[in-house]
């Protein structure tokens, strides 16, 4: 089948749905890949690059669209400047992969419906961890987080670093990030990076060690039995307590902080107002603050979608289209989602995509089929909590629950094998002769200095440890030498073997100890 | 030459035996042990040759010869994947000798003793016999599952505790009768009849332990052989035997105690055997389903060149592929880029105790950057790449987190807690001890399929690129 990659239409858009290295292992799969001209120059990526790993390279949108099987894109369908709507452009039973937002796109949904085509939503893909590879909304969080710091350091007037110098002592900044997912984490790893002093809110406390982990402090409400945690590890709505607990530390932080990075968003609710305009009037002059959550209404009672505007003297980013910033990366992360969704979608590597709606991933992604709407899909039980508890586990050994029962106390158990011991040891003295007494002697008295001896070899030593004990029990060959002179044909021969084999022993031990030995160096 | 002089060479080879195992401690006085150890054997044997008791000189010698030669031959040969074989056969031949040497003993007609003085001889001799007749077949049947001869997999016969407490009743009754008997003739019966029950006895236990119980196996027959020439020592009356028989099955019982700590596991269960049959199965029924992420060499060398802090943990399934020569020169390529690589090792890494410490040494890898796993096992958090060779349990987190799995408590190389961990593995299969690694599921777990050797070969090729 054809895959035909068209130049995103979408004003001030730079991402491209493919780059020529992913291109290249979509070929593999059997797909021929087309693209429209200049599809990835915003990207940096050249038609000359497409070019050279064999795609083909088609001046017409129209005609690009028209010929193609599977049309891959980064925006929802809209109205192209020159063709009209671009999911009119779509071939009748043809297949498209992009971004839907079917939620808040129905009438799209009406149009593919209407050219019996087959469509998956990129943002529609399930949250499991067999999805992950395919998560392009984590891809597109990762960029926009790391993003949102290179913007705030564009518009702060300082370091983020803290530095003593010869012209005077800079302070550190100070960065407030609240909600730690996908984008939220990667903006404080990108913060901490910088080396400012970040802080983190989210309403979820078993993000805490992911924060924590990546050198920020977690700031946490402290509230008995509310978790913020909802379904697919997305954040939900907070109690009014709740909030009203949270916004006081946020009115605190606002003092104090130079930077807020907000990216707290519920799933099919408007942006939380978290930033309220008096908290912006607290702020020092030249704080930046970043709203990723611009294009949801924004987390912040200020923000304007898509502009940089300056409150109070605050800078208030509200950039909508942060992961198309840094197109490189962010197309070339995109395009790797996409083909793992290809590569589910093509098992058999032919180069024919089959969407098979048993598969949870698939189902979940496709939002009309055939021409039939198929969103929303069932749900699917994802979050980790959620989870149901293995049944039927494996059973505990038998024998360990014995021990449990007959446990004593380990200082009873002492006791009473020292009792035995020692008993044992009295009964043989009472009748053992005097000779095996004087040699049990030796024995016991050599068992100790084996312990303590054995205690002290470096275990990296312990093979050829046991190929000197090898070669020392070939000791054992002075008792064959004792009795080969006795009389008596089996004797000798006993005895005679019995000195052969412990001579391999000896000679066998102390030749591969030294080999081994002279490897280890330093 | 007089028996004073004999007694203090027998002295001297003592010290000797001691220093020797004590050098052990440390790689560079190591060298400088082995060759206590010889001159002790040396002075030894030179004064038993000296004794009055040794008349003829030719047959022996003859022995000694042959012996020691294909004792060399061996030794020259041996490749250093298979010590284990070699260790195990060495055990059994010692076990062979005891027994030998406990018949000789007996059908001896110049040994005159009398009342419990006899009674405590026959003793000796019947328990030196039993120990050596188990202590031969359990290693030669080690010594077939060590080289694949025989499968790995426990062989558990239905009732086999039952088996085994019958032979013991039998040995116990037959040295009743052996300890009763009149003439020599009936006694040699007795005994022929107990060493074959050793015999059966040795093959019955080890037959039914599995292949990653083999380091308990090996150490633990390593300490029978021990014991084995001590029981010869009593019976001899001589205390050299004695010592060095103790000496060795003290330092075979430490070594399985070891073994069996790092895995976490009772002794008698390790012996009693069946590991990797029950409750294996039940454990991988709820174990993970997860997405698996696959590597090319490519990446991995991509991702090697570009840390710090790589840790390398290798197993069995290094040793099988005879993949250390190749690692080996990763981490001197790697090193001369400044990369800091260190190797975690197990204790219970590869057949044998120590056994990975040897391949490495082989292939020439300094012994200050291996280090064992209570030395490393913090560093993980650090660390920018763990690279597991060819292992399994040992890395298995379900051992930390699961506490129905087979192997929870063993204590475990904490890999996942790299930043990245690349798993080299030849399929999906579960390890020895049957359960499913949740590992290879972990998020920053990333697994590079296909034999050890050559996937390490093509990383290595990026390496030099």
């Amino acid at each position: 089948m054809k895959i035909g990659v068209p130049k995103e239409v979408h004003e001030g858009e730079r991402r491209v749905a493919t780059t020529p290295t992913v291109a290249e292992q979509l070929q593999k799969l059997g797909f021929t890949v087309a693209i429209e001209a200049g599809a990835g120059a915003e990207a940096n990526f050249s038609d000359d690059a497409y070019r050279e790993v064999g795609v083909e390279i088609i001046d017409d949108a129209r005609k690009l669209w028209e010929e193609s099987d599977i049309v891959l894109k980064v925006r929802p369908p809209e109205a192209h400047p020159f063709c009209g709507p671009e999911a009119e452009l779509l071939r009748e039973g043809g297949n498209l992969i992009s971004f839907i937002w079917p939620a808040q796109n129905p009438e799209l949904l009406e149009k593919f419906k209407e050219r019996k085509a087959t469509v998956l939503a990129m943002d529609c893909i399930p949250r499991i961890s067999r999805a992950q590879k395919m998560d392009a909304l984590s891809s597109m969080a990762n960029c926009a987080g790391y993003r949102a710091v290179i913007e705030a350091a564009e518009h702060f007037g300082s370091f983020f670093t803290g530095q003593i110098t010869a012209a005077g002592k800079v302070p550190p900044a100070k960065v407030l990030i609240i909600g730690a997912g996908v984008a939220g984490l990667a903006a404080i790893g990108a913060a901490v990076s910088l080396g400012a002093v970040v802080r983190a809110f989210d309403v979820r406390p078993e993000v805490k060690d992911q924060v924590e982990s990546l050198g920020a402090e977690f700031l946490q409400v402290e509230m008995e039995g509310e978790s913020g945690t909802g379904v697919g590890g997305y954040a939900k709505e907070m109690s009014e307590e709740f909030i009203k607990k949270e916004m006081e530390i946020f009115a605190r932080q606002a003092m104090e902080v130079d930077i807020i990075i907000t990216t707290a968003l519920i799933p099919g609710k408007p942006a939380p107002k978290l930033i309220t305009k008096g908290m912006v009037e607290s702020m020092k002059d030249g704080s930046v603050i970043v709203d990723l959550a611009a294009e949801q209404g924004g987390n912040c009672e200020l923000t304007e979608p898509g502009k940089v505007v300056k409150k109070f003297g605050a800078t208030i980013i509200g950039y909508t289209d942060l992961p198309s910033r840094m197109p490189t990366t962010s197309s070339q992360l995109y395009a790797t989602n996409l083909r793992h969704l290809l590569t589910e979608l093509c098992p058999e590597k032919n180069g024919v995509i089959d969407v098979n709606m048993d598969d949870v991933v698939i189902r979940g992604a496709t939002v009309v089929k055939d021409g039939e709407i198929t969103w929303p899909p069932p749900p699917i039980p994802v979050s980790k909590e959620e989870k149901p508890a293995p049944e039927a586990v494996a059973a505990p050994p038998v024998t360990e629950e014995k021990k449990e029962k007959k446990k004593l106390p380990a200082e009873w158990v002492t006791a009473i094998v020292m009792a035995i011991g020692g008993l044992a040891l009295y009964g043989m003295g009472m009748v053992a002769p005097p000779e095996f007494l004087s040699h049990f002697t030796v024995f016991v008295l050599a068992c100790f200095v084996g312990y303590m001896v054995i205690w002290n070899v470096t275990p990296a030593l312990h093979t050829p440890l046991m190929s000197v004990t090898n070669a020392i029990s070939g000791i054992i060959v002075i008792g064959a030498l004792i009795q080969i002179s006795s009389p008596g044909i089996l004797l000798k021969l006993l005895a005679g073997i019995a000195v052969l084999i412990a001579s391999v022993n000896i000679f066998g031990g102390f030749w591969v100890t030294q080999r081994m030995l002279g490897m280890f160096r330093k | 030459m007089p028996q004073g002089v004999i007694i203090v060479s027998y002295i001297a080879a003592t010290i000797l035996f001691i220093l020797a195992l004590g050098g052990l401690s440390h790689p560079e006085t190591a060298r400088r042990g082995n060759l206590f150890g010889i001159i002790g054997m040396t002075l030894a044997i030179v004064a038993t040759l000296l004794s009055d008791q040794v008349t003829s000189y030719s047959f022996l010698i003859i022995m000694m010869v042959i012996g020691g030669s294909a004792g060399v031959y061996v030794a020259r040969k041996v490749e250093m994947t298979q010590m284990p074989e070699l260790v195990a056969i060495l055990h059994s031949l010692v076990g062979l000798a005891a027994v030998l040497i406990g018949f000789a003993n007996f059908i001896d007609p110049t040994a005159e003793f009398e009342g419990a003085a006899k009674t405590v001889h026959e003793v000796e001799i019947y328990l030196g016999i039993l120990i050596g007749a188990v202590t031969f077949t359990g290693s030669v049947i080690a010594f077939g599952k060590l080289c694949g001869k025989i499968s790995g997999t426990p062989v558990l016969l239905p009732g086999r505790h039952w088996i085994n407490l019958a032979m013991l009743v039998l040995v116990i009754l037959l040295g009743k009768w052996f300890l009763g008997a009149e003439s020599t003739g009936a006694g040699i019966m007795a005994l022929i009849l107990m060493t074959l029950i050793g015999f059966a006895f040795g093959v019955h236990m080890v037959m039914a332990i599995g292949g990653a119980d083999m380091p308990v196996v090996v150490s633990m027959l390593n300490s029978y052989s021990g014991w084995a020439a001590s029981a010869t020592g009593f019976m001899l009356s001589n205390d050299l035997l004695i010592v060095t028989g103790a000496l060795v099955g003290s330092s075979g019982a430490i070594l399985s105690y070891i073994m069996c700590r790092a895995m976490n596991r009772h002794f008698l269960s390790v012996i009693a055997g069946g590991f990797g049959t029950e409750g294996g199965a039940p454990a991988a029924a709820a174990g993970e389903a997860g997405e698996v992420v696959s590597v090319d060499p490519q990446e991995t060398a991509e991702l090697l060149e570009s840390a710090k802090n790589v840790i390398i943990v290798p197993g069995y399934g290094m040793a099988v592929a005879q993949a250390q020569y190749t690692v080996a020169e990763i981490v001197k390529t790697l090193r001369d880029k400044g990369v800091n690589v260190r190797f975690a090792i197990h204790p219970v890494a590869g057949r044998m105790p120590g056994h990975m410490n040897v391949l490495l040494a082989e292939a020439k890898v300094p012994y200050d950057i291996v280090f064992e796993m209570d030395e490393i096992n913090e560093d993980f958090p650090d660390t920018d790449v763990a690279i597991v060779i060819g292992a399994n349990d040992i890395v298995n987190p379900s051992a930390e987190e699961d506490p129905n799995s087979p192997i929870a408590g063993m204590p475990v190389l904490e890999v996942w807690k790299a930043k990245t961990c690349i798993v080299l593995k030849r399929s999906m299969a579960t390890g020895y001890a049957g359960v499913d690694n949740p590992l290879f599921f972990r998020e920053n777990t990333r697994m590079l399929f296909g034999d050890a050797k050559d996937s390490l070969e093509k990383v290595l090729a990026e390496l030099k690129k």
